[in-house]
């Protein structure tokens, strides 16, 4: 959920927007935000399954590293979506294991 | 092989003040960092800053950051983002990752002021989606945005663990309660009796012993401690949260350090392994300097002290500043950090102080007058 009206930070400008896609899903975002803002706005819990156990995975340390929060982006496994920003177009998948690259691939 | 007097690695309050002093003096001043927005963690403290007026009291952290970055644009610092400082070699070689291409930067000083990061508690279910740490929420909620959850149990009440549950009710969420290991309050207690007033318990002698659910976190079990730390039987009770915030403490982000070769001195007090320093903030690598979280856990504004003296002492070494005006300017700085460090959660931190400069010394005596119980500090 977007935090629209903060008493610190005031309003939120949310008029400059992209979309990107998630598991399919098209998604708006803001632009400047991180991926993982994004999955939180729309209430997304997951970015991953562990590699060995199928465990779900979300995020932890939010400020890159502590890697729980890697998932799949155009492509490219194990991106920390914490530290990356959102652009237009985006690919973005929930990662199985150590992603296809990763040779963990199940 | 590009060249710069001084390379600062960090754009936080530590590095964003030394790279600032030395700029003013007349160096000329790079500044790496990982992130793709300067200013470190600052960005992410809407609260008011204690201290005196030289310290910003009264001033939020996100506005001591905008402040900070003016005054390093328009002395000359030039700040690279979204690069990696990922070694550090003899004679101040540093490797950079940049647009996914590896360079060397020579500098004649170095200033490390990398940081910190946070502390993890492991217990049955840390794994779960919903544990996360105080200062993930405290960037989710208040430069993303975004809140990851409704109800949340704070561990942890230091003051990182209170000003984050302060700033998760400002965000619309509720914190169910505070719990903290230890039989007292650890941070401020302005902080306590802010969150007190809306009704937050803040449970001492408490921690978590197990959190539950299927795919996230659903409830946490809380249980009672005994003086030795030990749960006492019976006294577990559940609560229903979807997300537990773990502010046990920091531990200085010192891998380069480690990889120059500089002595270090174990300091539980401090968060762990902190580099040995002098009081110009120099290591026992010559030409290369600390600042910030790396020396010890501390706060922004004594970060920022710290930045200053490194700052200054590397000015000097390169000739920028006399001796005597670097004294003076030294002596100002090491003023205010003495103010700022009279509170009782800084004292622990004046003594490591006195520690580490004992040790940089060659002064060995004081170390085991600081923890007996623990016996002797390690030198690594």
């Amino acid at each position: 959920m977007r935090i629209v009206d903060h008493p610190i930070l005031g309003k939120l400008a949310q008029d400059r927007t992209v979309t990107i896609t998630v598991d399919g899903r098209a998604l708006e975002a803001i632009r400047g935000e991180t991926i993982l803002a994004t999955l939180l706005a729309h209430g997304i819990r997951k970015c991953r399954t562990t590699e060995k156990h199928h465990e779900p995975r979300w995020f932890f340390c939010g400020i890159g590293r502590c890697t729980d929060c890697v998932m799949t982006v155009d492509g490219v496994p194990n991106v920390r979506t914490c530290v990356t920003m959102v652009r237009q177009g985006m690919v973005v998948e929930t990662q199985t294991g150590l992603g296809e690259d990763g040779g963990g691939e199940s | 092989m590009t060249r710069f007097q001084v390379l600062v690695v960090g754009a936080g309050p530590a590095g964003l003040a030394a790279a600032i002093e030395a700029a003013t003096a007349g160096a000329t001043v790079m500044v790496i960092d990982e992130n793709s927005a300067p200013g470190g963690q600052l960005f992410k403290q809407i609260h008011k800053f204690f201290g005196s007026s030289a310290h910003y009291a009264g001033i939020r952290g996100l506005d001591i950051g905008r402040k900070m970055l003016d005054e390093a644009q328009s002395c000359g610092v030039e700040i690279w983002l979204d690069s990696t400082v990922w070694g550090l070699f003899p004679d101040n070689h540093v490797a950079v990752i940049r647009d996914e291409c590896s360079m060397l930067i020579e500098a004649e000083k170095v200033i490390l002021a990398t940081g910190a990061y946070e502390n993890a508690l492991s217990f049955p279910g840390w794994t779960l989606p919903g544990v996360i740490t105080a200062g993930s929420l405290q960037t989710m909620m208040n430069v993303q945005r975004v809140l990851p959850a409704k109800r949340m149990l704070m561990v942890g009440a230091g003051n990182i663990g209170l000003i984050v549950s302060y700033q998760a009710m400002q965000a619309g969420m509720d914190v169910l309660a505070v719990i903290e290991a230890r039989d007292r309050i650890g941070g401020y207690a302005v902080h306590a009796a802010k969150i007190r007033r809306y009704g937050v318990p803040i449970l001492t002698s408490h921690t978590i012993s197990e959190a539950h659910g299927a795919e996230r976190v659903e409830s946490a079990t809380l249980v009672h401690l005994d003086d030795r730390f030990l749960p006492i039987e019976h006294t577990e009770r559940r609560i229903d949260v979807d997300m537990i915030c773990l502010a046990v403490g920091l531990t200085p982000m010192a891998e380069l350090a480690w990889m120059a070769g500089c002595q270090f001195a174990y300091v539980p007090e401090a968060g762990g392994h902190v580099p040995i320093h002098d009081e110009n903030m120099e290591t026992t690598v010559p030409g290369l300097y600390v600042a910030g979280d790396i020396t010890g856990i501390e706060e922004a504004n004594t970060a920022i002290d710290e930045g200053r003296l490194a700052g200054i002492a590397a000015a000097e070494a390169l000739g920028y500043c006399s001796q005597d005006e670097a004294s003076g300017r030294k002596a100002l700085v090491c003023e205010r950090l003495d103010e700022l460090r009279l509170g009782e959660v800084n004292r622990t931190r004046r003594t490591v102080q006195r520690i580490l400069q004992a040790q940089s010394s060659g002064v060995q005596q004081e170390l085991s007058d600081v923890s007996p119980q623990r016996g002797r500090s390690q030198i690594g």
